[in-house]
């Protein structure tokens, strides 16, 4: 869809200059026209007030389309064990298959992993199309796209899930590009448009600042990323059937090269801000990286795990891995403690569907105060020894 | 002024750096140690910030006075202290030489001062001569190849990490007043060289002052800088071009004192709403980004004409100088003011900001010093 | 070794506000900066050129003009030189036809040994554009990349993160490597190399130059369309509690207690 300005409508009062996310806009003789950035968002259309902006479809491709069938979900396994996210997506992809009319199957990758496969049908897999070798023991970038590819294109399934995780931001993007199809990551939201059956992905955009929708007309599969946490997982039937269907694998000389020599994981204790009840949020505000333990101590009486803002990563205090927001983690707990963080875009963007925000913070016209459930202005350092005093009652 | 999209990138830069690097945490131990901080000169050298507008060829980065104003504004307004140690070698210390340095004086000490390997100082003021330069009383008597050195200078910025200095004696003590005085470049570490005490400052601390004492000092006649008994006009034409750097420190004080000022009095509430909406405070504001614009014009445009080399550059330098100067000190008053009792007390920046203006009227020329070459150039 | 570095120049979107009466984007003020991840990518091959003098570093972009200064900003880093496609037909590109553009000038290059590109931009956060731009180069790919441990004479091993970890892969050259921020620090410029990249030319291509067909550039050669775009609706504000700090405790436990989610 191409966004063209309408020249005999454009007035040249320069507020889809304004309004342009990506500074695609200029004026020429006192005309907007757009820009090589332009990305086709929109914004601009619903700026206009003279209607002067406008939306073109593409003339559609004669590709046939019918052939295509089914919803897949990437099984993504770690050392045998399936990860959150492929088992939301199964819920998801239940959904999105019910509208359709349609089976849901799973793409499994592993070495021995058979356990797996009753798992996924258990989880609402009508079908799991399952390769077993050593080289698909732990991921890697070549064994998986070949392996994978290979079986789009044989059985040609219209939408393909996978995980917003590191492997799947990984793999998403082959598998895409040799299918010759779009990719739209990191996605908040799925639906199937009720006319012509297609799939509309939502995903944030610039910094979480925008929400898009983003449509695959012309080519197949469609594909998404989805970010871990966000959909709902399905209830585990383990007397649901389905169907076994085993992948041809074979590799030859340059097919794999890469070589994963070692996998280590954080000693560390193992954050899982997905999984988390309750998270305590850290940012700026702590001031100093031991900000952290009093933090720490507040969790543990909840029964939570720490989370970070992006400035006290940045800091230095505190590890990545406990970022929450746009470039971390996404995180839905049931309560959310955001204590000495202000409240940027790009954080709200990765917590404010938690299901109670309660905000801590010095500023009383800290931003983080417009999501939150309750509010409290004041220093942490006291708030938080007197939220746990009421606690020990 | 509007900047070329390259002097726009070393604003950036500069503004980067000064964001990143000058930690607070490294600023309170300035100001609590008044230690020179090796490490963060030692950075800042790496970034070209020693040499910038020093020539290419003796170790320097190149660029020119627009570029030289543009980072002292930018560091200053994070630190005023640190801007000085960007500022020395590009100025007074490397100033002297750049004027009457024979080549092998510029690649022996101006390209490790350019480079931030030596620190290199400017030493002309004594206790009884300080505006009247002209009544140095240090003196240099030649014995065989070696001049003989005795005299002490005071208030001499950076010396206590000094490796050399320029140093302002009298070689002919027959001649009167400004005329029979030379330079010459000291080593420190010569016999007969010691240090006076630290100078406990109101402000700029962290960047050590004291006394330099010359007792006997055997100084190479190679050493000395320029020609004999001519020393004081390249020392009155090297502070023509110091002027200017105190003139961009001064705005990025006032930037600073600006910018909190702003920070604060939204933030501020009194009377149920944020005091920025009070004229008393609004209008303050306003005339306080009014005055640091006119002096960043003035700078900015004493800058070009240094580049194009004009003749008209000193005094646009004088005016710049006085009245960035003057407008800082004004700014900081205003900031503390703004901000209360909060502004009087260490916590808050505004209360640095205020003693840390303070000295740009005083060095490298007085205000008034300002007023009357100005004044004598209008006259004339 | 012959380097190059994908660089994209992106809104500083960490600096976008909303407002929060019409519910659109501030954009008055933001400026376009060098993509923080792709600043980290140029730092990984300046270091691989410290370490391997002879070596060269090429930045590649695609976008309007303007990103010629971004581009500066890489030369001024210490690249040695710069290249940036840009024609209106490459406008409105996913990821699939950047990557075709960036790949079509990859091969205009000629030769190289490693490619290195940012994980993702701010603006998108896709990740896509270098897994994407490697296969369409035929060169294997490790995204997410926090260490370089070790350049062999045909591979290179590095560190990929993961969630809770990291991987340890050996890599064979040429190939293309993606950075997150915990690979490096990424270096300034220096005064004296900002004054040398304004003497440089940067050598700008459009589809002709790189020999790409107008139809298989830009939003025509996207499969991914944008349906609409929206800012968020915020969530409303709740309730600020009152009192002194061990009222405001009381308080909140008990209205979590009362909502039985504490």
């Amino acid at each position: 869809m191409a966004v063209n300005v309408i020249n005999e409508k454009c007035k040249g009062c320069q507020k889809c200059i304004k309004v342009c996310p990506f500074n695609a806009i200029t004026m020429e003789e006192k005309l907007a026209v757009i820009g090589p950035s332009c990305t086709g968002c929109g914004v601009c259309v619903d700026a206009c007030p003279f209607k002067a902006i406008e939306k073109t479809e593409e003339a559609a491709h004669t590709k046939d389309l019918s052939v295509y069938h089914d919803v897949w979900v990437f099984a993504e396994q770690r050392e045998g064990k399936l990860m959150g996210v492929a088992i939301e997506l199964l819920g998801e992809g239940k959904k999105l298959a019910a509208e359709i009319g349609c089976k849901l199957c799973a793409v499994l990758c592993g070495e021995n992993v058979d356990g797996l496969v009753d798992e996924l049908i258990a989880y609402g897999a009508d079908k799991v199309y399952y390769a077993n070798a050593p080289e698909l023991k732990s991921y890697n970038t070549d064994a998986y796209t070949k392996t994978i590819y290979e079986a789009i294109s044989k059985y040609k399934p219209e939408i393909v899930l996978l995980g917003a995780t590191h492997i799947g931001r990984d793999l998403g993007p082959c598998l895409a590009v040799k299918c010759g199809t779009g990719l739209t990551a990191d996605c908040t939201k799925l639906e199937i448009d009720p006319e012509d059956k297609k799939l509309k992905q939502t995903r944030p955009a610039f910094g979480g600042n925008l929400m898009a929708t983003i449509i695959c007309p012309n080519h197949r599969p469609q594909m998404s990323t989805v970010r871990p946490g966000v959909m709902e997982k399905p209830k585990y039937d383990k007397s649901r059937k389905g169907e076994l269907v085993k992948l041809a694998v074979s590799f030859k000389d340059g097919d794999i090269r890469m070589k994963v020599l070692e996998i280590v994981k954080h000693v560390a204790d193992v954050v899982s801000l997905t999984d988390a009840d309750i998270i305590v949020s850290g940012g700026r505000g702590l001031g100093s990286p031991e900000g952290f333990d009093l933090l720490r101590e507040f969790a543990k009486k909840l029964g939570g795990t720490i989370g970070a803002s992006r400035a006290a990563v940045d800091s230095g205090w505190i590890d990545h891995a406990y970022q929450v927001g746009q470039t971390g983690t996404t995180v839905k707990p049931k309560i959310y403690f955001a204590c000495g963080i202000s409240g940027a875009i790009q954080h709200l963007a990765g917590m404010q569907n938690s299901g109670y925000i309660i905000a801590v913070n010095k500023n009383e016209n800290a931003p983080i105060f417009e999501v939150a459930d309750y509010g409290i202005v004041g220093d942490l350092y006291k708030v938080i020894p007197a939220i746990m005093a009421e606690l020990d009652k | 002024m509007i900047f070329s999209e390259k002097h726009e990138l070393i604003r950036k830069l500069v503004r980067d750096f000064a964001e990143k690097e000058f930690t607070s945490d490294m600023l309170d131990e300035l100001e609590e140690t008044g230690e020179f901080n090796w490490e963060i000169f030692r950075k800042m050298a790496a970034a070209g910030f020693t040499g910038a507008k020093l020539p290419v060829q003796y170790g320097g980065q190149g660029s020119d006075y627009l570029t030289y104003v543009i980072m002292l504004e930018e560091l200053a307004r994070v630190s005023p202290v640190l801007a000085i140690y960007a500022n020395t070698s590009n100025s007074l210390g490397g100033g002297p030489l750049l004027l009457s340095g024979n080549e092998e004086q510029l690649q022996k000490y101006l390209r490790p001062a350019a480079t931030g390997e030596k620190i290199l100082v400017f030493a002309l003021t004594e206790p009884g001569a300080g505006t009247d330069a002209g009544g140095t009383t240090t003196t240099a008597v030649l014995d065989g190849d070696y001049y003989v050195m005795n005299g002490r200078k005071t208030f001499i910025s950076g010396a206590p990490v000094a490796d050399y200095a320029i140093i302002y004696a009298k070689t002919d003590l027959k001649q009167k007043g400004a005329r029979g005085i030379s330079a010459f470049i000291v080593d420190m570490k010569l016999p007969g060289v010691s240090l006076g005490k630290d100078e406990k400052k109101m402000g700029i601390i962290g960047y050590p002052t004291c006394d330099i004492i010359l007792e006997d000092v055997r100084v190479h006649k190679s050493d000395l800088l320029g020609e004999l008994d001519r020393g004081f006009s390249n020392a009155m034409k090297t502070l023509d071009g110091g002027r200017l750097g105190v003139a961009a420190m001064s705005c990025g004080i006032g930037q600073a004192c600006l910018d909190e000022s702003i920070k604060y009095s939204k933030e501020r509430k009194q009377f149920g709403q944020p005091i920025a909406n009070f004229q008393a405070i609004s209008f303050m504001i306003a005339d306080m980004a009014t005055e640091l614009q006119a002096a960043k014009e003035l700078v900015y445009n004493a800058a070009v004409l240094k580049d194009l080399n004009r003749p008209d550059a000193p005094q646009a330098c004088y005016m710049a100088k006085y009245y960035a100067s003057e407008m800082c000190n004004r700014l900081a008053a205003h900031a503390v003011q703004i901000h209360g009792g909060y502004g009087y007390i260490k916590d808050y920046k505004v209360e640095r900001l205020y003693r840390d203006a303070r000295i740009n009227t005083i060095y490298e020329g007085t205000s008034q010093v300002q007023q009357m070459v100005i004044a004598a150039n209008l006259l004339k | 070794m012959r380097i190059i570095v994908l660089a994209k120049q992106v809104p500083d979107t960490n600096e976008v506000k909303i407002d929060p009466v019409k519910g659109t984007l501030i954009r008055d003020g933001v400026p376009s900066i060098l993509n923080p991840d792709d600043a980290n990518a140029l730092e990984a091959a300046l270091a691989a050129k410290d370490q391997f003098p002879g070596s060269t570093v090429s930045v590649l972009s695609m976008g309007p003009g303007q990103a010629c200064y971004m581009l500066r900003e890489c030369l001024a880093m210490g690249a040695d030189d710069a290249y940036l496609l840009s024609s209106r037909t490459f406008g409105g590109a996913d990821t699939c036809a950047t990557s075709t553009t960036l790949a079509a000038g990859i091969r205009k290059l000629g030769k190289f040994d490693i490619i290195f590109a940012g994980r993702q931009a701010i603006d998108g956060d896709t990740a896509q554009v270098g897994p994407q731009t490697a296969y369409r180069l035929g060169i294997p790919v490790v995204t997410y990349v926090m260490k370089i441990r070790e350049y062999k004479e045909k591979s290179v091993v590095v560190e990929r993160q993961l969630e809770d970890g990291y991987e340890v892969i050996e890599v064979s050259l040429p190939c293309m490597l993606t950075a997150v921020k915990e690979l490096n620090e990424p270096r300034y410029m220096t005064i004296g190399r900002i004054e040398e990249a304004y003497k440089k030319t940067i050598t700008i291509w459009d589809e002709n130059d790189v020999a790409l067909k107008p139809e298989s550039c830009g939003l025509k050669a996207s499969p991914t369309q944008v349906f609409r775009s929206f800012t968020p609706p915020p969530k409303g504000k709740g309730e600020m509690l009152k009192g002194t700090v061990p009222e405001m405790a009381a308080q909140l436990v008990a209205k979590l207690t009362e909502k039985h989610v504490l």
